[in-house]
């Protein structure tokens, strides 16, 4: 864990106090803002973290490198300990602004003075996201169906707090006093709390068990993904840096995601095949075998699926086409697209709700970006749907998952005003109030799940509704002591 | 100009079409699509809820509580029904029925779209109305609060800023900006800039530096720099919002027990050329570009008390003929743009004229009487507003007594007959001055129109107040210098045809900028640096292409696209 001293391109120095490979060594003003600001972040992850455990030691990977190859390294460390730090991807020679207005001129190393308060904007509704979802997740360690998956819970969790250190940095180097403020308001804003809400709906919701976890980290962590891909391309290279090598770390998330709810189909298809039952919906006899039926999963889907097509924002927005007009946030794989990058004349398809009825409209491309990302989110999210069909088609269920309708159960954008039902079609308010219960998650719904979510943290054990993994983290074998837990 | 921080739009608008074939300034509560009011005892609520297909226009929608002229009349018409129905409110909370946006200001498709002439006619009204909130506030006890959660942008916080007290939602999130200049390249013109600095004595930098920042202020740094009164959190808010309202409520005079009367509909016939109410007629000849206003002089006496006054309610004659003039004033304004010159002429009995005036005089520590008094003094402002050429021809048979002679005064002239017609039995002209000439209708300086007119000679004043009660005829309003000049029946006719002809050939800019100048002589207020210094700048810049260019700002809006500046500095 002990990097060298010496600052070497690429290697991460751990002689500050805060391991970094921006050699904030030499760059004392921001060295000393970051360890001003270092005691406060310690004090919300003890008083926001996971409950219960900052005694215990975790088997986390720690970077050490932002080399692909070697940039983790693995050990037994107590969370409030772990070493989170400042990570960019290495910097590229000669490396230009992409796309919109700027196009072909060199990116940015300094923030540009008409774009920064639109930069730090995007700084701030990114970097809240981070702390948001561990707040959101503190109290799943209690239940953790197993030391694997309580360890990735964990991970996760340093993770995304190092990910608030990321933004956090940027702020701090880049925006001056503003950014300083912004950063302390990161710590001091809480998920759910009613007087310092999370700045985005979906981090407001609570996180109750551990299929919404799965569930959470797949679908909603995914849109971080798109929204650090579309970052990624930033014409400011150090965010283009920065969200670099945090989609490194946010893919392990969704990994923890779509394997969770991969376990717990191939868990409930292999109980219903073993006590002989052929009907996905005979959900009575289903639960009775203490697993997770297929239709309440789906319902599950529904509901994080919706959420997190709402952080896309509105489908036609004029904040998404300054950005990319300015170069600041791009498109998913921007530098793939075979277009002008420009977009000034383009137009794209947007769904919306005209007249009453969901159609799809031309719009200028610039300002249908949101939607554009979102087509892309949808298409990514449909890959990993098929890939739990297979599970279950593999095991023989005669049932299949699928996403629902944009227009579904949406709050922000087109569809904010309108009832719809999973596949497309429009209702009544009466009609919704009355179908609602077969298509998102009822009280009873969560009840069940509630009872099923008792904690499981003998070795290599596994609640009976989720299978084990195919491979341990790191490769450990299936009694691997991933947690050695401590009280506190 | 409220403007809207509107983050959807449709980029490809439409030039706007009215959806209707004219502007009507006259609604009421069960046709508002934009406004919920709601009353408990001595507090009413009036709830932002703009329909985002209630546009004036057709081509925009009005999102996040934007606004147009339609959303703003029905504001008008809640302010109006708030004083006359409703005595017993003592403070209006003003909030949004929208979750995270209070008021995203005036329309930008709306404006990108528009007219010049539409623009300011547009934002003229606003800003009256915003006035007329201050002036409530000062005038008839109803105390205003803003509560606001969410965005309070442009005209969005323009709006609180007309109000006595400003709660914000301290959540992170909720802000308050002016974010004309970073996003729109105009101004925050709908009282903005003024009651920044005036008002709410924000200190210049920070001011400066507040309508900089496109994002706006939020929680302790906008008490700090005074942009509200006070921050509550969420679980606080309603707390803070109920105990700042009983608090302005118990500063409020207004009566405790006093019944509202109705402000029923208005009788208003509109034919191709005229329009015509009870007491108003107002006769349009397209070609000569002029608007002639007949007023009708009361046909009866004055009600014996206040008793009578409230049983009348609406009926009343001051407050019928005001609320028909208004209507007929903004109706001409907003539906009528090249007619130049409007004339103003009576008919009627100045003894009973004069009877009504001393009646509100006598009961002006009545609240009707009260609201009423207050009606005519922003009545009259707006006619002081009006940018058409005013002229008031006083002739045999007219009754420009006491508030009607204020009319002669807002006036850019005034044509007095002298003796009688030949084979007109009609009595001989007259003028004759109240008490309400001396006070109770100050213009927007804060003076009376004959201090302003006699700004050079306070004497003038005195020699005027000495005549109250009198009639005045001709040769003696010209020696008072209440009228521009007196005319006989040998020259009566050419001289105001050559008048009339001469005013409309002149051009229509020239007069505007002559007449905006002239009328208002004395100290700035707020309302007159509102008017004549913040207005006349955004009147500027809206003509600007760094604006309205096919490049600029205000057309670029919404498009992604950046603005592109001429830099030269003018």
């Amino acid at each position: 864990m002990n990097g060298s001293a010496a600052y070497v391109e690429g290697a991460v120095d751990y002689t500050t106090k805060i391991p970094n490979n921006v050699n904030l060594a030499e760059d004392g003003r921001v060295l000393k803002a970051l360890e001003q600001w270092h005691p406060g972040y310690i004090d919300w992850w003890m008083s926001m973290g996971p409950e219960g455990f900052q005694a215990s030691e975790v088997y986390l990977r720690t970077a050490v490198s932002i080399d692909p190859k070697g940039w983790a390294k693995f050990g037994h460390v107590k969370m409030p300990e772990y070493r989170w730090g400042v990570l960019l991807a290495p910097q590229e020679e000669g490396r230009l602004v992409n796309f919109g207005a700027h196009k072909g001129e060199k990116a940015w190393q300094e923030v540009p003075g008409e774009y920064r308060a639109m930069l730090r904007r995007l700084l701030v509704i990114q970097g809240d996201t981070e702390p948001a979802s561990v707040e959101q997740q503190r109290h799943l360690g209690k239940t953790a169906p197993s030391l694997y998956d309580m360890r990735n819970l964990f991970q996760v969790n340093v993770e995304e707090g190092r990910h608030l250190w990321a933004m956090v940095y940027l702020l701090q180097k880049y925006f001056g006093k503003d950014g300083r403020e912004e950063a302390e308001g990161l710590l001091e804003r809480r998920s759910g709390d009613v007087d310092k809400p999370r700045m985005l709906g979906a981090f407001n919701e609570a996180t109750p068990d551990w299929l919404s976890f799965y569930m959470f980290t797949f679908f909603t962590d995914r849109d971080g993904k798109m929204q650090l891909e579309s970052l990624a391309q930033s014409g400011f290279d150090p965010l283009s840096r920065t969200c670099r090598f945090m989609l490194t770390e946010e893919a392990h998330h969704m990994f923890v995601g779509e394997t969770g709810v991969g376990r717990v189909i191939e868990r409930t298809c292999e109980a219903m095949k073993a006590a002989g039952i052929e009907d996905p919906f005979d959900i009575a006899r289903i639960r009775a075998l203490g697993v997770i039926d297929l239709p309440t999963l789906q319902k599950k889907a529904n509901l994080h699926f919706s959420l997190s097509l709402d952080l896309f924002g509105s489908e036609v927005s004029t904040n998404a086409a300054n950005f990319f007009n300015s170069g600041l946030k791009g498109r998913f794989m921007e530098t793939k697209i075979d277009d002008d990058h420009r977009l000034t004349s383009a137009v794209y398809p947007v769904l919306k709700f005209i007249d009453g009825e969901i159609r799809m409209v031309d719009e200028p491309a610039l300002t249908a970006l949101n939607m554009r990302l979102r087509d892309d989110y949808v298409k990514d999210c449909q890959g990993g749907v098929n890939r739990w069909n297979k599970l279950i088609e593999k095991a023989g269920v005669r049932f299949a998952l699928s996403l629902p309708s944009v227009a579904f159960n949406r709050h922000i954008g087109e569809f904010a005003g309108v009832e719809a039902s999973p596949d497309g079609k429009l209702l009544t308010a009466a009609q919704w109030a009355k179908m609602r219960d077969q298509w998102l998650p009822s009280s009873g719904d969560g009840e069940f799940i509630a009872s099923l979510m008792t904690p499981c943290w003998e070795r290599g054990e596994y609640a009976r509704w989720v299978s084990p993994p195919k491979v341990g983290v790191d490769n450990k074998p299936g009694d691997f002591d991933y947690v050695r837990i401590h009280a506190g | 100009m409220g403007i809207a921080l509107i983050s959807e739009t449709d980029a490809q608008a439409l030039a706007p079409r009215p959806r209707a074939s004219f502007i009507d300034f006259q609604t009421e509560p069960s046709r508002y699509r934009h406004w919920k009011l709601r009353f408990e005892g001595e507090r009413a609520e009036l709830a932002m809820d703009v329909d985002e297909n209630g546009g004036l226009f057709e081509g925009y929608l009005l999102k996040l509580n934007s606004y147009d002229l339609g959303v703003d009349i029905e504001l008008a018409d809640a302010l109006q029904r708030l004083r006359f129905e409703h005595p017993e409110v003592r403070v209006v909370v003003l909030k949004s029925a929208k979750e995270k946006v209070f008021c995203a200001g005036a329309n930008i498709r709306m404006l990108a779209g528009a007219t010049h002439a539409h623009k300011v006619n547009f934002c003229k009204f606003t800003n009256e109305t915003r006035n007329g909130m201050e002036d409530s506030s000062r005038f008839s006890g109803q105390k205003f609060l803003c509560a606001i959660k969410g965005t309070a942008a442009g005209g969005g916080y323009e709006l609180a800023l007309a109000c006595d007290e400003i709660i914000l939602a301290d959540d992170g999130s909720s802000t308050v900006s002016l974010p004309e200049i970073p996003l729109l390249a105009v101004l925050p013109g709908t009282g903005g800039l003024t009651r920044v600095t005036d008002k709410r004595k924000t200190r210049r930098d920070r001011a400066d530096a507040f309508c900089t920042i496109e994002e706006g202020v939020k929680g302790k740094r906008a008490v700090e720099w005074r942009l509200v009164d006070a921050i509550a959190t969420t679980s606080k808010f309603d707390a803070a919002v109920n105990a700042a309202a009983a608090r302005l409520a118990a500063t409020s005079d207004r009566p405790v027990g006093a019944a509202g009367i109705a402000l029923t509909p208005l009788m208003r016939e509109i034919g191709e050329t005229s329009l015509t109410y009870a007491l108003v007629r107002v006769d349009i000849d397209n070609a000569a570009r002029r608007a002639t206003i007949t007023l009708q002089g009361p046909a009866s006496a004055p009600p014996a008390d206040v008793a009578a006054l409230h049983a009348m309610g609406a009926d009343f004659y001051s407050l019928r003929l005001a609320r028909e003039l208004d209507d007929a004033i903004l109706h001409l304004r907003a539906n009528a743009p090249e007619i130049g010159v409007i004339v103003f002429k009576s008919e009627g009995d100045p003894a009973r004229a004069l009877a009504h005036d001393a009646f509100l005089g006598d009961n002006a520590g009545h609240w009707l009487a009260r609201e009423i008094v207050n009606y005519w003094k922003r009545l009259l402002k707006r006619i002081d507003m009006t940018s058409r050429s005013l002229v008031t021809m006083i002739e045999p048979g007219s009754c420009f007594v006491g508030i009607l002679a204020e009319i002669a005064f807002a006036s850019d002239r005034a044509f007095m007959f002298s003796g009688r017609m030949k084979g007109d039995d009609r009595p001989e002209a007259t003028l004759a001055l109240s008490a309400l000439n001396f006070g109770p209708l100050p213009m927007s300086n804060d003076l009376t129109r004959l201090q302003t007119r006699f700004i050079g000679e306070p004497e003038s004043v005195e020699k005027a107040r000495a005549t109250i009660g009198s009639s005045i005829d001709a040769s003696d309003a010209e020696t008072l210098g209440l009228v521009f000049e007196s005319l006989d029946d040998v020259d009566w006719a050419d001289e105001t045809r050559i008048f009339l002809e001469e005013r409309s050939s002149f051009s229509p800019d020239g007069l505007t900028g002559l007449e905006a100048n002239l009328r208002f002589a004395g100290p700035e207020t707020m309302e007159t640096k509102i008017f004549g210094r913040l207005t006349a700048w955004q009147n500027w810049i809206f003509q600007r292409p760094n604006a309205v260019g096919p490049e600029g700002a205000l057309k670029r809006y919404g498009s992604g696209v950046k603005a592109g500046f001429n830099r030269e500095r003018v």
